[in-house]
């Protein structure tokens, strides 16, 4: 929609940076640009939609946890605020190895939101403002500022697009679409033109969620009870663990049935998804209801997961079964769910539509490769999820900040976070549909553990500027002190005498025959560095509120020490390429031997580094070789 | 100047010439070649001078694989700048490959094609001017190698390697979609069956292994086998093709007696090419035993070059020779097309036709002895090649040094899978080493992972939410 108003007036206020949008993307955006200084202003459509949760009930997750455990590392928002308003948590795939456990929270959703805006009140250099953005303003390819929907124009040095799934809005089920944001919020219906006029391509994508129902509808009884960790690890660094030790409440687990399914199978011609009245690109992990039943025909069930939205709320989240059904069959499809049976609606499920960007217009460090000074992040550079786009806030107000203050960009590579592999992969491959976190999206998973975050990062987010002088001392104490304690237990003899022997035993470990070190026994999968604590002679003591980090890192370090050693060696191939720059203004056309297809690709994408080139699908080893030698010849 | 990896290739061309040089090159060449070389005065190579020359042995499991003299040269005073070694042997195809396999057991990586070329370029002992010549060598060779490499893959072992692969991203993807959706899908019971078929694939890998080393000692190339009655020509076009008097020619009947074998690089193609005896009825019992190796050898041949002698009418033993070509990749050569020919392309294509309607077969004229319509017959020789249509033998060969160390790679790799089941180590382990092991064999195929997993975690596994 074009937008048309002629009464133009300029603000009077002047600010540095304005960010759109107050999402989870906004929220950190704004508050990191804020802490660094810069007078930020952060435009939101609702004031009462700050840091709205509008799907799922929960923080972290697979893979997601570790990118709250990254951001809190950096210095970002979301990982504390989720510590004050959990209602339960749960540290996913304890069985695993350590790269892959991940923390998951429920969150109170009304308390959540309530306290990230309390923060973002709170924040100096920080104002909020309830508007609709409708106009990027630009001059020669750089952004000037921003103009609202009473035609006023602020003038900022820096803006970052936050918009998550509100531009061109479209929510749908059945029968019905109405041209509205998540939740029936207002949509943001201007800003698409004035992005496409600046060249920007857009896509369109689609995502959706289920009901939310009434608690008193619901029979518990025939559900299995779901309870949180017995202890509960805090997702953020500057987190007491006692603090989080608190009373939790319940999720339940229910299935589909076969019943269910025929309903679905039945009224499939009443789906908009299958009739086609939904044009945008849905998302494979988190399919509705009715795309299991299609793509997974033979599956006899399907899980559901019962979540509360709240403790001050009766509404409840139906996980497993999002929809875009019309309201009739969902009733009628939920109440065949055991327990389920006399269950109220309170919000339906709808599938949403809204427009956001090819992200393969951004640079690494998330500001547009043709526009100076424009900066994005979230779902509005094609990502899902509450986590992928807080990472990708974080990043964008950190480098719109870095940017006005004149020092290089932070680009986090594969290797050092989850953030890096997200935003790598965001800005570098095609994708059809929105990007979600996995764990097998990271190579070098083994490193990028959520227990170790603040070792990876949180010296980055020091000269950054948004890490305390007192943490930051006290993360390098905590390194030394994992260092020299490593350095010990590897050398640390463990003679056979009886106390030992004794111990093996208690463990059913094999008897030792000869004398060993103390990281031999650790490594055996029955015994662990806690559990060899009484045999450890000359263990030192640690001070107390790092006692259990440090133990529990030497304990993965010494265990893992093959397999970490092996990736650290990869790590070491992967950065050489990545240390390889290739300059801005490179003129593909003038390497000769590469193949038409690699130049192709290559000037569409316009990568920063040899790396980032090799991962471009279409560009060959033998390009990227001669791509080398022609930089070299340069 | 700067150090990379250690690579190592064959420098002179893979044929049984009289001398071939195997060169390593990169920061750890001395130290791989301390490992394979012996030499008479028992110093290491690593502690002699630069730019000497030492005689001795190269060694691989205790067994002399040749008596070598080894060129050492440090860096930055060699072609590309960094320490090298230059294995001198005696070559052969199967020695010199030898060699080059022991220098990647202990630590050296195949060079990729034009690699030499650009090291050098990159620590500055090429002239700037010729970076654009680098990048053609590069990408040339490179097209070649990858052409090559994979069109000479047999259906069967690109299906056997492919369906090892689909298997194994099937396993991968079970565990990550499991450790990404651990309430939606379980991993327990899951490690046996894993167990179970990481054992049978490694089986299958060790087969594909040690058919590349039938392969190896059968000679790299295409199986060639040239037929003929007597005195058609059949040692005139191998001389011409090899390029020197290697077969006797005469104008006696039977005078190729036994089996002649020469390895010819026809532009880029290695070709094994058998010369046989001419085939006819005959009591001479040795060269009877020539005519059965002949036949024996056209059964297991890539392709059949069949040289009738256009100045002599067709007789039976030519209809002896249509029905051993039968279905077999073939080209037929109507020689002496200097003389007077008496025979032409339509009487054979008849003779042939009536026999096997459904084929379809390139008949050239040609005259050895003048070099006539030679280049026509190799240009089909190279765009069958290209095509697909001709492809190594039926029994699985995998030649290529490249490929049998990615075989070797991916069976480490599942071995690695196996030690961590048996020491007890978390699923999420095992997915490391099950890549690894996919991405190694894609390296055969020429396929690379890209968005593979992340597919098939979705298509294969119902993720919840």
């Amino acid at each position: 929609m074009k937008y048309l108003v002629n009464s133009v007036w300029e603000s009077k206020d002047n600010y540095d940076i304005a960010v759109v949008g107050a999402g989870h993307a906004g929220c950190e955006a704004a508050l990191a640009a804020a802490r660094l200084g810069f007078k930020t202003i952060v435009f939101t459509v609702s004031i009462d939609s700050i840091a709205l949760m509008p799907c799922n009930p929960n923080i972290g997750g697979s893979s997601k946890g570790h990118l709250v455990r990254e951001i809190d590392a950096l210095g970002g928002e979301m990982g504390k605020v989720i510590d004050k308003t959990f209602i339960q948590s749960k540290m996913l795939n304890k069985s695993k190895g350590p790269a892959v456990h991940s923390l998951r929270a429920q969150a109170d959703k009304a308390n959540y939101s309530k306290t990230m805006r309390q923060v973002l009140e709170s924040q100096k250099n920080l104002e909020i403002k309830q508007t609709e953005v409708v106009n990027i303003l630009t001059e020669d390819n750089k952004v000037t500022g921003v103009q609202i929907l009473s035609g006023g124009i602020y003038y900022v040095k820096a803006v970052i697009l936050c918009t998550g799934t509100y531009l061109r809005a479209k929510c749908i089920y059945g029968e019905i679409a109405n041209n509205t944001g998540p939740n029936g919020l207002q949509a943001a219906n201007y800003l698409t033109e004035s992005l496409k006029n600046i060249g920007i391509r857009m896509y369109r994508f689609k995502t959706g969620t289920p009901a939310r129902i009434d608690k008193r509808s619901v029979d518990f009884s025939k559900m299995e009870e779901q309870f949180g960790d017995e202890y509960i690890v805090p997702f953020s660094f500057t987190t007491n663990p006692d603090d989080v030790q608190v009373d939790q409440v319940s999720c339940w687990l229910t299935y589909t049935n076969e019943k269910t399914h025929n309903i679905i199978r039945a009224n499939l011609d009443r789906s908009p998804l299958f009739s086609g009245v939904i044009e945008g690109t849905g998302p494979r992990y988190c399919p509705s209801i009715e795309d299991k039943v299609v793509k997974f025909a033979d599956k006899e069930r399907h899980q559901v997961f019962i979540e509360p939205e709240g403790i001050e709320t009766n509404e409840m989240y139906i996980g497993g079964m999002s929809s875009s059904l019309p309201e009739d069959v969902q009733y009628e499809m939920y109440r065949t769910v055991p327990g389920l049976e006399n269950v109220k609606i309170v919000r339906n499920a709808y599938a949403i539509e809204y427009d956001c960007i090819d992200a393969r217009q951004l640079k690494p460090s998330l500001e547009f490769r043709n526009i100076e000074g424009l900066f994005s992040g979230g779902q509005f550079n094609g990502s899902s999820g509450y986590e992928e786009a807080a990472a990708q806030g974080l990043i964008a107000g950190i480098n719109a900040s870095r940017k006005l203050q004149g020092k290089e960009s932070i680009v986090l590579d594969r290797s050092q976070a989850y953030i890096g592999v997200l935003i790598d992969d965001l800005v570098t491959k095609e994708s059809h549909e929105p990007y979600r976190m996995m764990t097998s999206r990271a190579e070098y998973r083994l490193l990028l553990r959520q227990d170790n975050a603040d070792q990876r990062l949180t010296e980055i987010g020091y000269e950054i500027g948004l890490i305390s002088e007192e943490r930051y001392k006290r993360l390098l104490l905590k390194k030394k002190i994992i260092k020299e304690e490593i350095e010990r237990v590897l050398h640390v003899n463990i003679g056979t005498n009886e106390k030992v022997q004794a111990l093996l035993k208690k463990y059913k470990s094999t008897p030792l025959s000869s004398g060993t070190t103390l990281a031999e026994l650790i490594r055996r999968p029955e015994l662990s560095y806690k559990i060899l604590e009484s045999i450890d002679e000359g263990k030192r003591s640690f001070p107390e509120e790092i006692r259990e980090e440090i133990e529990e890192q030497v304990n993965i370090f010494i265990k893992y020490e093959g397999y970490i050693k092996r990736q650290e060696k990869q790590v070491e191939q992967f950065k050489k390429l990545e240390k390889r720059k290739i300059p801005d203004d490179i003129d593909y056309d003038d390497v000769k031997s590469l193949r038409l297809e690699a130049v192709q690709k290559l000037k569409e994408y316009r990568p920063v580094s040899i790396g980032q080139a090799s991962r471009i699908s279409g560009v060959s080893p033998a390009d990227i070789s001669v791509l080398l030698v022609y930089l070299v010849g340069r | 100047m700067k150090y990379y990896n250690t690579i190592a290739a064959i420098s002179t061309a893979v044929s049984p010439s009289g001398i071939g040089i195997v060169r390593i090159v990169g920061k750890e060449a001395f130290e791989i070649a301390d490992k394979i070389y012996k030499g008479k005065c028992g110093k290491k190579l690593s502690e002699q001078k630069t730019h000497t020359i030492h005689y001795g042995y190269i060694v691989d499991n205790n067994k002399i694989l040749d008596e070598v003299l080894i060129m050492l040269m440090r860096g930055p005073h060699s072609y590309t700048g960094e320490d090298t070694i230059e294995i001198n042997c005696h070559g052969g195809v199967y020695v010199i490959k030898r060699i080059l396999e022991a220098a990647i057991k202990y630590g050296a990586r195949p060079a990729e094609p034009g690699e030499f070329t650009k090291r050098a370029f990159l620590n500055g002992r090429l002239d700037l001017s010729q970076a654009e010549a680098v990048g053609d060598i590069i990408s040339s060779e490179n097209e070649f190698a990858l052409r090559s490499s994979i069109s000479q893959l047999k259906g069967n072992i690109k299906k056997k390697i492919n369906h090892i692969r689909d298997e194994i991203i099937y396993h991968t993807a079970f565990i990550e979609s499991a450790l990404d959706d651990p309430e939606h899908i379980s991993l327990d019971g899951y490690v046996d069956k894993l167990e179970r078929d990481v054992c049978r694939i490694l089986s299958e890998i060790s087969d594909l292994i040690s058919t590349c080393n039938d392969g190896r000692i059968i000679k790299e190339g295409i199986q060639t086998v040239i037929l003929g009655k007597p005195n058609a020509g059949k040692s005139s076009l191998l001389n011409i093709l090899v390029g020197e008097e290697r077969a006797i020619v005469t104008e006696i009947e039977g005078t190729t007696r036994d089996i002649l074998e020469e390895h010819i690089n026809l532009q880029g193609i290695s070709l094994n090419i058998i010369d046989t005896a001419g085939i006819h009825d005959t009591e001479d019992i040795v060269e009877r035993i020539g005519i059965e190796k002949a036949k024996e050898y056209a059964e297991k041949a890539d392709l059949i070059i069949y040289v009738v002698d256009a100045s002599t009418s067709i007789d039976e033993n030519d209809e002896k020779i249509i029905k051993i070509i039968k279905g077999k990749r073939s080209i037929i050569l109507l020689n002496k097309s200097d003389l007077d020919m008496i025979v032409t392309k339509e009487d054979v294509k008849s003779i042939y036709f009536e026999l096997y309607p459904a084929d379809d077969i390139p008949i050239i004229e040609v005259s050895a002895k003048k070099n006539q319509g030679i280049k026509e017959f190799e240009k089909i020789i190279k765009n069958m090649f290209f095509e697909g249509n001709l492809a190594l033998n039926d029994k699985i060969y995998i030649t290529n040094i490249r490929q049998k160390k990615a075989l070797q790679d991916a069976y480490e790799a599942l071995n690695k899978v196996n030690e961590s089941i048996t020491a007890g180590m978390p699923e999420d382990f095992y997915s490391i080493d099950l890549l690894e092991a996919y991405e190694s064999l894609g390296k055969i195929t020429g396929e690379t992972i890209g968005e593979d997993l992340v597919n098939e975690i979705f298509s294969k596994f119902c993720m919840g939410k």
